[in-house]
């Protein structure tokens, strides 16, 4: 191959690149593929075939060539006929050793008649124990390039597109139906594989490339968006296109995967060409006429001198021509004159002659095949379509099923619906383009008016266009096979004697060819090599390709980089308000679900001890919290509790457990009785979220007449638990409100007052830690400030923050279970020790009946404390409790270890363990089996709390209450708080985009089922510096500045039974605004930001980087712009991921 | 991606869902047997038609029941039983 004077409409002969190839330096042009540019330079030997090493030349010079995967520096399995050059990037061969040019594997083309299909699966089967050995030596048979563990990782990204009309192919079938469908008005996407838009013109003459650059100019004037490069990988359930992007024009993003929802499809991918079976046919000088005419026409590349052109159609007549015009002597040979092809023939795998069914030879250095068509109807097969065989141009078309399965939704144009003159097929594509158009506008208004804010009875129909009128179809000469064998799958070194032998063995069906012979397995995904060997298996049974049907296409279409699928990976994190002051204090983090939180400060055991001796604090914000308000809710209580609330008095606290309808323990915590019909229920922190869409569940299903209404407030509070003896001292010292005595503020009672100056924080004295302890609960704004003074005024009482872990450790000494560790998907609540806590006495409780059967059966697993015999071990969770051994000499499994520490205060190992009944009884003897293998005996302890059985320190005398003077230097000493805190980190104006904190805002929420304000859900009303919202049915929201809370609350009652909640401390919000904020928010958010689907006032809820959000589109002086707020503890991570996303991609 | 029809918000991409299977009617807890109970927990008919569905919409924290048809996804809103109580159907 050479590169010609002149010629080459991709490339640009100014700009020089210079490259490396296998170590050496070489250069082609600005355009230039990576094998165009080295054919340019005289290569003509670019891989070594998989299974037999044979060397292998330019088969198709596109994507899809199976010779020309290269290493690209850190980059394996490159498309190299594809991929475009760039300055200094180094490319090699793969699966070469020790190089191209002598390759040692080549030796098993010498032993290739034993390498047949099944080869491997019989010799490496027996005897298995050798397999590790086969395994190490058949690794190093495997094809493809090298990862690069130490690689820089790229920036992948993903964006959601919702255009009416996608059009998958660029060709001009594609382009004219782009065009015709945008000028009636709908958004059209059109995606192209290659690097540039005109399908078979682009390599084709230069009148030809001339009228694809007009079609493209009308396509972009009509105002259509073109994606090059990129790939729609699969068609998937709901009108889902997944569009690979592979060139990102923002800087620094490597890959995009755009998940693209169109209303309709049109399916333009045009025509494969087809290799032809013959000996030979992987001979390097062997190829497509597609091939030929692009290096020629394209890239300027003469890949031979002396050509021998065999055809069947007008491809290869142009192939010839476009050959003949650059210089080459050809000869044409036409198959529908009846010439057959025998075979090509050289030395070293090289073309050097080409004899046919005549007995011809003719000498050549290159042959051109142009034998038939393959549809790639791939993405037609996922939309639900069985595409069928026709045997007069034997390839596969579409059928009626495509329209019907997609509802009119998926449509067909260009060479994959049929034959015609350029003319025909541009009116095809308009009259497609236009039908589609048609239907995706009706799909547009009906999506639109089922959105909260349309008006649903608005629907408007566009009449549906003409349907176009089918095109023709052109006969085509049936050429699979000569009557030579020769390779079928170039990617996988299979032959059609392979399939023939396979078939021959059993293997006659196309699903189970392809997995004996991996037979279409290869990276070309079967585009080159499907149809030729269901071709070979139908001659084997004598049958049309049409019977023998074919294997299922599946996704993805191209083969698809790892960091393209996995994108751009949004993780949220949650924190507490408390959250800087943990991290710069050595904070060793937990990851509990999506939150962060303290494990411990360095020191577990005694952070621990000093809440027994002094006073401890910790954050424990992430309990869940539900505000609950109506007359039913104790009705509520009863129902989704065991125990009993109906008689729960104002002030008062209560635990409570929370089993499922099987009877299984869900969750557990404490509610309070904060106010007339005003409770704050509190769940475990890895159980909030469900259990507020389960008591959702049970209000709109079930009891829907129930007047209650739950407000998630988990993050409106920072949750402060101190515990110790000195807790009542410093609480004391920072608050002047609330009488402390025992008598006045008794155990499991909660109280509301000023703590440090911060009004509205709820107290309540529980003892998860088996000490005196107030669990505070203030408005999230002032955690930071209240934990600060927590810590400055309980200085010389010895205060101390203690971690998740001290808090296990101290609950355990208790001999408390918590849900989940101590209780697993098959503890009933008998057996985690609740069982006194049942209350089956009640109209309805959830579980009843389970709860009752439980209760009459004496089998049920017991959880009980167990003391080791020997303090010092200390037996890993889930280690097994044995009894002695069965007869049969097995273990006798009785139960597990389900929590174990060392205890600080008893200076030995405690566990709490789930036995068989019958060694749950105290002082029982069990036996501990250890990871090692030992046994360490162990007993039930008398107990279920190792510390304090009597629960004496959770209370104190009730004349040691606290002196007057102390509690007043709280007033006198502590000023209000310092200021409202945000969680939120903005980065404030980039270049097109501004992300602004406005959390500093009032927001309250009222709900209400019967009356309700003139804000219809999903929309909005800007009144000055205050926003009202219909933020969902039933619910609406306003916001303002801080001073107006008490106004935006007044605002909001519109009838009796509304009920409203402060949730200014609850909510993080931010202001997405400026040119840029759709595009910014398109990457994160799959809503359509368009303006009819989301005008100026729109209100909805939807997730944004995976936190589930509030949003309004609330432009500021016409400007695009939109509010966010979503739950507090969110608010860093997202604003910070916001904040880089803006810096990255817009 | 599925998309599923709220009756709230309109048709929104499955992951916005919560979705908690074929519909089934609680039996009385008071009088139910174990037979009784156990069907209600664990078996469904999971039929190869149309079937009633409940769903949660995150955006708009509302559960609602909604037809699919098993075999093509095919949505249908609201579900036929409730428009017979209508009579709409």
């Amino acid at each position: 191959m050479k590169r010609l004077n002149t010629g080459g409409a991709a490339i640009d002969r100014s700009q020089e690149i210079s490259f490396r190839w296998n170590g050496k330096r070489t250069s082609g042009f600005a355009g230039d593929t990576i094998v165009s540019a080295l054919a340019g330079s005289g290569i003509d030997v670019f891989s070594r075939s998989m299974k037999y090493h044979r060397p292998r030349g330019v088969m198709t010079a596109d994507f899809w060539d199976p010779n020309c995967s290269f290493q690209v520096g850190d980059e394996p399995n490159v498309r190299g006929a594809h991929r475009l050059i760039s300055d200094a990037i180094d490319v090699s061969a793969q699966n070469v050793w020790p190089s191209l040019e002598r390759d040692f594997m080549a030796v098993n083309s010498l032993v290739g008649r034993f390498l047949t299909a099944g080869f491997y699966y019989k010799t490496f089967m027996a005897p298995s124990r050798l397999w590790p050995v086969y395994e190490k030596v058949l690794a190093k048979f495997a094809p493809g390039g090298t990862v690069d563990w130490k690689s820089e990782p790229g920036l992948y990204t993903s964006s959601y597109l919702h255009p009416d009309v996608v059009v998958v192919g660029g060709g001009p079938a594609g382009l004219s139906a782009a065009t015709a469908a945008a000028r009636e008005g709908a958004e059209v996407l059109v995606v192209e594989h290659d690097h540039g838009v005109g399908g078979h013109l682009r390599w084709g003459t230069d009148s030809d490339r001339a009228v694809a650059t007009e079609l493209e100019g009308e396509a972009l004037a009509a105002g259509v968006q073109i994606l090059t490069d990129s790939t729609a990988t699969g068609w998937y359930e709901g009108a889902w296109l997944a569009i690979n992007q592979r060139t990102v024009p923002t800087a620094g993003v490597v890959e995009k995967l755009i998940r693209c929802r169109a209303k309709t499809t049109v399916l333009a991918p045009g025509l494969m060409e087809r290799p032809y079976v013959f000996a030979g046919n992987d001979m390097v000088g062997v190829m497509l006429a597609g091939a030929a005419r692009r290096l020629v026409n394209l890239y300027g590349v003469l890949p031979g001198e002396r050509a021998v052109v065999f055809t069947a159609n007008a491809e290869g007549e142009l192939a010839a021509a476009d050959l003949e015009a650059a210089g080459a002597s050809v000869t044409l040979v036409d198959a529908r004159t009846g010439a057959t092809l025998h075979s090509a023939e050289g030395s070293r795998n090289r073309l050097e002659k080409v004899v046919f069914g005549d007995g011809t030879e003719i000498e050549a250095d290159l042959l051109v095949t142009s034998t038939g068509w393959t549809a790639p109807t791939s993405l037609a097969n996922m939309a639900g379509d069985k595409p069928e065989y026709d045997d007069a141009t034997a390839r596969f078309f579409p059928t009626e099923r495509l329209e019907s399965a997609s509802a009119g939704h998926v449509m067909a144009t260009g060479g994959l619906a049929g034959d015609g003159s350029l003319e025909q097929l541009l009116v095809h594509g308009a009259d497609t383009g236009r039908a589609a158009a048609a239907r995706a506008l009706t799909a547009r208004n009906q999506m639109r008016a089922a959105t909260a804010r349309a008006d649903r009875s608005m629907v408007s129909e566009v009449p549906d266009a003409e349907k176009p009128a089918a095109l023709g179809r052109q006969p085509h000469l049936a050429m699979f096979r000569a009557e030579t064998h020769g390779l079928v799958d170039f990617s996988e070194d299979i032959g059609s004697k392979d399939l023939l032998g396979a078939a021959t063995e059993g293997f006659d069906s196309v699903e189970l060819l392809k997995r004996f012979s991996t037979v279409t397995m290869g990276p070309t995904q079967g585009k080159l090599s499907t149809v030729n060997s269901v071709a070979v298996l139908a001659e084997h049974h004598g049958q049309t390709i049409g019977e023998v049907g074919t294997t299922v296409w599946r996704p993805p279409f191209a083969p698809i980089s790892l960091g393209a699928l996995a994108g751009h990976n949004f993780a949220p994190h949650r924190g507490s308000s408390i959250q800087s002051w943990h991290e710069s204090n050595a904070m060793v983090p937990l990851h509990a679900g999506q939150w962060v939180r303290p494990d411990h400060y360095g020191d577990p055991q005694g952070e621990a001890a000093n809440v027994r001796s002094n006073v401890g604090i910790i954050d424990v914000t992430p309990l869940g919290k539900l505000d609950l308000k109506g007359a039913n809710v104790p009705d509520l209580l009863e129902l989704i509790y065991v125990n009993k609330w109906r008689k729960l008095a104002i002030g008062a606290v209560r635990y409570g457990v929370m089993v499922g309808e099987d009877g299984i323990v869900m969750d557990d915590g404490v509610t309070a009785h904060l106010g007339e019909d005003h409770y704050l229920m509190t769940t475990t922190s890895s159980g909030a979220a469900s259990v507020w869409e389960w008591i959702e569940n049970w209000l709109q299903t079930e009891r829907p007449e129930w007047d209650v209404v739950v407000t998630p407030v988990t993050t409106a509070y920072t949750s402060i638990n101190v515990a110790g003896p000195n807790s009542r001292e410093l609480i004391a010292r920072l608050c002047a409100d609330v009488e402390l005595t025992e008598s006045a503020f008794p155990y499991m009672n909660v109280r509301t007052g000023t703590v440090a100056g911060v009004a509205d924080c709820i107290m309540w004295r529980i003892g998860f830690t088996g000490e005196l302890s107030y669990e505070i609960h203030v408005p999230a704004g002032y955690g930071r400030h209240v934990w600060d003074a927590l810590l400055a005024d309980g200085a010389d009482l010895g205060v101390r923050a203690f971690g998740v872990e001290g808090q296990r450790i101290l609950r355990l000494e208790k001999g408390h279970f918590i849900v989940g560790q101590d209780t697993d998907a098959l503890t009933r609540a008998v057996s985690a020790g609740i069982g006194g806590l049942v209350k089956l006495d009640k109209a309805d409780t959830i579980g009843k009946p389970e709860l009752a059967w439980a209760a009459e059966r004496s089998d049920a697993p017991q959880l009980v404390t167990v003391l080791t015999d020997d303090g010092s071990q200390l037996p890993s969770e889930a280690s097994q409790i044995l009894g002695p051994d069965r007869s049969d000499g097995r273990p006798n499994i009785l139960g597990r270890i389900t929590s174990s520490r060392m205890s600080p205060a008893l200076g030995r190992s405690i566990c709490l363990a789930q036995v068989h009944p019958s060694v749950a009884g105290a002082g029982s003897r069990l036996s501990v089996l250890l990871i090692d293998g030992s046994r360490i005996g162990a007993v039930v302890h008398d107990h279920h709390a190792f510390v304090d059985p009597e629960g004496e320190r959770m209370y104190t005398d009730e004349e040691t209450s606290i002196e007057q003077q102390s509690r007043g230097r709280a007033n006198t000493r502590r000023g209000g708080p310092a200021g409202f805190a945000s969680p939120v980190h903005a980065p404030g104006s980039l270049a097109t985009v501004s992300i602004t904190d406005e959390t500093n805002t009032a927001k309250i929420v009222m709900r209400s089922a019967t009356s309700s304000l003139d804000i219809d859900f999903g929309t909005s009303r800007r009144d000055g510096d205050t926003l009202l919202v219909g933020s969902r049915p039933g619910e609406w929201m306003a916001f303002g500045p801080l001073s107006k809370a008490g106004e935006l609350t007044e605002a909001l009652r519109p009838g009796p039974d509304s009920k409203t909640i402060d949730l200014t401390h609850g909510r993080a919000m931010l202001r997405v605004s400026g040119e840029a904020s759709r595009d910014l928010l398109s990457h994160v958010c799959n809503v359509d930001f368009a303006d009819d689907f989301t005008p100026d006032g729109a209100a909805f809820g939807a997730y944004v980087a995976g936190v589930m959000c509030d949003l309004v589109r609330d432009d500021v002086d016409g400007a695009t712009s939109y509010l966010i707020h979503c739950d507090r503890s969110f608010g860093h991570w997202l604003s910070e991921t916001l904040g880089d996303l803006a810096g990255r991609v817009v | 991606m599925l998309l599923v029809p709220c009756p709230n918000c309109g048709p929104r991409d499955a992951g916005d869902f919560r979705h908690s299977g074929e519909s089934i009617s609680r039996p009385d807890p008071s009088s139910a047997t174990p037979a009784q109970w156990r069907e209600y927990l664990f078996l469904r008919n999971n039929a190869a038609d149309w079937r009633v569905e409940t769903w949660y919409c995150r955006a708009c924290r509302t559960w609602f029941s909604t037809e699919r048809h098993t075999m093509t996804n095919r949505f249908r809103t609201p579900p036929v039983d409730v428009l017979e109580q209508r009579g709409e159907s």
